[in-house]
């Protein structure tokens, strides 16, 4: 499966060195292309029916001329050497300051092309009907127990993005980046009225991720969290200590410091983490990773949307803070190199810092003996999403399974409710982290712009933090 | 500008016998620029364009996309929406829009002075927004960005059942964001002005808001859990009123998943409130002629006096409810199919400003910002827990700030808890528009 081959996405290298000259010779310190190529199909199952297949293409190039503090972008659908000399036109008129002579730029081969594709089916290559039945038996499963199921929602989704960037630092790379995904939407009827839950199966992988997982486990899942949620009490209202299981709750920490820890944040001193490295951060029990290498995880890829290979980033090292996440631009205004964490939501779009896949890695403790050393409190088994002020460091997260804690023991169910808290303060407030390390996917929105990230952690506990619920804790 | 209507025909006289089908086409031309301590920070200009095809065959639908207006990629998609249409399920109530003889109003929401601005005027506004926020007040420490944006876009939707809608549009903005304070106490404001060509932006209002709505909740601080009456800002409002459009989305109550599904005609809320959704209204953010199947658009009354009157319906949703259409379709671009949402709500104003409601209210929680709406507000089951900063009410006045805490109720029982609306209504860059609330016995939780 090479990238270049494919005539779909073809751009001669002669040409991308004629644009990359162009924005250059037209007075740019640095110069980018960024072609993509994205095909995605999504099926949605509602009301007992299949309602729609819907399938489609986008390509186009973005480019970035940056000279000095500016920077120019334009992009274009035009993929040919007229088209792509337009759009380095567009994006240089910005840094149309002075003339210079204009090095002419060279290519080699790009990299990463004969690397081994982690995908071993490609969702292309699975028929139409197949994906339809999958659909049909996550529904069927959902309804089959319990009567209480009103209404399921599924929805199957795969895309393949190719990207290809070349930059005038000679930078020539390419990845094919192919998602798949499940998802199921239930809603349970009783005599408190409607209740949903929801389950996720989304790998950075093909169609093979359905021979190795089973349907069952999204749609009973999703359908078990709604049926138990009939019974659901009002969240209490106030400060209690929390016990969040593996998995979602890494979304606690893409809040809590994740955003914080972003370098353009960092370098507009908008973010509580400026100036901190090497600061106590987090209580001792705490290390936090970004890493985009993560074996299929949501937001994994080979390289960054700026040609950077992805890394293995330590944020915070046993409650130290060790690095903040940065991209190319960002990187060279602090004259260091980008950590690979450089993403955009298409080409469309300029790129900036983002996360890749965050977790914070196994501790010592039993994720049992937590639960049965917590006398009254909230067991959060999943949230559902969340947002930060990086400013102020204040975030909120939701709960969409949650549990009374009492006398060590899981108890009545609690209806949604979202908790708040201090990114700082809750860090430091983590007591417990067990070792059952799971991680899950997500969609994090920064600045209009929408990428697939992964969260992860095994179980902790937070000693005390607000739950904003409307029954007196 | 490539004409749009005649490559939408094109796709459509491809209908084969037992076949619907509709094109979507669209074109846009777009402009961001965004200061930062006083130079231009980037500056992105392009072009897009795209078509989307629906196909019903049998009553089953396909759709396809294609990011181009090549009459290749048209044949691309129709036969890609063509073979989509044949693995969905079977559904007598699928099909386009059948034409119903309302008439589309004209709507005023172009204009040629904006794509006759130069980009140099552009940018210059975002640079005049970076430094007069920066001179604004000395607790501002950083303004973090200041944007001028805007977007000139035109559609054509043709479809086989005899429809043909055509919109163009032009929008612009200027936004800013500002942090207030020290290390030890930052607080962040954002201000915006929005209008249809240069002349309709006033950077003073985007300075002015930002400015006191950062500077006001300088030293706020955690309070102590309560149940109180909170008083919403006009922002947060028009945040409620498009979270309740999704519980009146006739296909979500065709599907089981509303929670007001089996209560027509009963009185959902308090008797003073009374919502519209009405795109006609030309003030409006997301006014249009048509909606997203090329209906005209119509006014429909939602909640009347606190009864449940009407949900709004795409054409799919109707004829499964055994409706008419209220012309809800909304699409977000060329990518997706139309679905029913809201995007030109409107509350009858009541009696007082937002001072007099203040006072009115006596001891309450002002808020002025909510956060975490998708994570804590669940729209099938009505819960609703949001992060919330503001201002204490005491005695009538706004004193000092809050922050970290939240507020939560039920979207049932805040309709029914609704003290006063106010009658500053304005016209806000969203589905709804903005007027100031007050909402009793709501939970804050804090320490």
């Amino acid at each position: 499966m090479s990238i270049l081959t494919d005539e779909d996405i073809l751009v001669p290298a002669d040409v991308i060195e004629k644009t990359l000259s162009k924005a250059m010779a037209m007075g740019g310190e640095f110069a980018e292309v960024f072609i993509e190529d994205r095909h995605g199909s999504a099926i949605s199952l509602d009301n007992k029916r299949v309602e729609e297949l819907s399938s489609g293409h986008d390509r186009g190039a973005g480019i970035r001329v940056i000279v000095g503090e500016l920077t120019g972008y334009a992009h274009t659908q035009d993929l040919s050497e007229k088209g792509l000399l337009a759009a380095a036109e567009a994006a240089a008129a910005v840094a149309r300051r002075q003339q210079n002579s204009g090095g002419v730029i060279k290519m080699g081969s790009p990299t990463h092309q004969s690397e081994k594709n982690l995908v071993k089916i490609l969702p292309e290559t699975i028929s139409k009907k197949r994906k339809v039945e999958l659909l049909n038996e996550a529904d069927e499963i959902a309804r089959s127990g319990s009567d209480k199921i009103a209404q399921v929602q599924a929805g199957y989704g795969d895309s393949r993005r190719r990207i290809l960037v070349a930059n005038s630092d000679g930078l020539f790379a390419a990845d094919d980046q192919v998602r798949t995904r499940l998802s199921v939407l239930c809603v349970a009827v009783g005599d408190g009225g409607l209740q949903t839950g929801y389950e996720t199966l989304a790998l950075t992988a093909g169609f093979e991720i359905f021979d190795e997982y089973s349907i069952d486990q999204v749609a009973s899942e999703a359908a078990r969290i709604a049926i138990s949620k009939l019974n659901a009490k009002p969240a209490p209202s106030g400060i209690l200590p929390v016990v969040i299981k593996s998995g979602t709750g890494g979304i606690l920490f893409h809040e809590a410091c994740g955003h914080g820890l972003e370098a353009d944040h960092i370098l507009k001193d908008s973010s509580v983490y400026t100036g901190r490295i090497g600061e106590i951060v987090a209580s001792p029990k705490v290390t936090l990773i970004d890493d985009g290498t993560v074996y299929r995880g949501w937001g994994t890829s080979r390289i960054d949307d700026e040609g950077h290979p992805v890394q293995s980033n330590v944020l915070i090292k046993d409650g130290v803070l060790t690095d903040y996440m940065w991209d190319y631009l960002r990187g060279r205004k602090d004259r260091r190199g980008s950590s690979g964490n450089g993403r955009r939501q298409s080409y469309q779009h300029l790129p900036m810092v983002r996360m890749t896949n965050t977790y914070l890695i196994d501790g010592e403790d039993d994720k049992d003996q937590i639960v049965a050393d917590t006398k009254y409190g909230v067991y959060v088994s999943k949230l559902g999403g969340g947002q930060v002020n990086t400013a102020t460091g204040d975030f909120v997260f939701g709960m969409t399974e949650a549990y009374l804690i009492e006398n060590g023991e899981i108890t009545t169910p609690l209806r949604d409710a979202n908790l708040i808290g201090n990114g700082p303060e809750v860090l430091q407030n983590i007591d417990a982290v067990a070792n059952d390390f799971d991680i899950c996917p997500g969609t994090c929105g920064k600045d209009g712009q929408n990428v697939p990230v992964g969260c992860g952690q095994p179980t902790l506990r937070i000693s005390q933090v607000t739950i904003g619920g409307t029954a007196g804790a | 500008m490539p004409e749009l209507m005649d490559l939408a025909e094109k796709i459509v006289s491809e209908t084969q016998s037992g076949e619907q089908i509709e094109a979507f086409v669209s074109w846009g031309i777009s402009t961001e620029a965004r200061a930062y301590r006083g130079e231009v920070e980037s500056l992105s200009v392009a072009e897009s364009a795209g078509i989307g095809v629906r196909v019903i065959s049998s009553h089953r639908q396909g759709f396809a996309y294609v990011g181009s207006l090549s009459e290749k990629a048209a044949k691309e998609a129709l036969q890609e929406a063509r073979d989509n249409s044949l693995f969905a399920g079977e559904d007598e109530a699928v099909g386009l829009a059948e034409p119903d003889g309302i008439r589309h109003g004209e709507l005023d929401l172009w204009r040629d002075e904006l794509s006759r601005s130069t980009t140099e005027a552009k940018v210059n506004l975002a640079i005049e927004l970076d430094k007069a926020c920066r001179n604004a007040d000395p607790r501002i420490r950083q303004v973090t960005s200041s944007d001028y944006g805007d977007s000139a876009a035109e559609a054509a939707i043709c479809t086989s059942l005899g429809i043909k809608a055509q919109t163009r549009e032009s929008v612009c903005y200027i936004a800013t964001d500002v942090l207030v304070g020290d290390h030890e106490d930052t607080m962040s404001g954002s201000g915006y002005s929005v209008g249809r060509e240069l002349a309709d932006l006033v950077l003073a209002k985007a300075v002015n808001d930002a400015v006191s709505r950062s500077t006001r909740l300088l030293g706020a601080k955690k309070q102590k859990s309560s149940q109180l009456n909170v008083v919403f800002d006009k922002r947060v409002t028009a945040t409620l009123l498009s979270i309740l459009a999704g519980t009146l989305s006739g296909e979500e109550v065709v599907k089981g998943r509303s929670l007001f599904a089996e209560r027509m005609g009963e009185q959902l809320a308090a008797s003073s409130f009374t919502l519209i959704e009405d795109p006609t209204n030309p003030f409006a953010f997301g006014a249009s002629s048509f909606d997203a199947e090329g209906l005209a658009s119509r006014k429909v009354m939602l909640i009347e006096n606190g009864q449940l009157k009407n949900f709004l319906y795409d054409s799919y949703s109707a004829r499964l409810a055994g409706a008419a259409s209220t012309a809800s379709a909304v699409r977000s671009g060329y990518k997706s199919t139309p679905s029913v949402g809201a995007k030109a709500l409107f509350l009858s104003p009541g009696d007082f400003d937002e001072k007099q409601i203040i006072e009115k209210v006596g001891n309450g929680f002002y808020v002025q910002e909510i956060s975490g709406v998708h994570s804590g507000v669940n729209p099938i089951s009505g819960d609703f827990s949001v992060g919330a900063e503001g201002l204490m009410i005491r005695n009538g006045q706004l004193t000092d700030a809050v922050k970290e805490v939240t507020i939560a109720s039920t979207i049932q029982k805040m309709l029914q808890q609704i003290m006063y609306i106010g009658n500053d209504v304005e016209w806000l860059p969203s589905s709804a528009s903005g007027v100031t609330l007050a909402v009793s016995d709501m939970s804050l939780s804090g320490n």
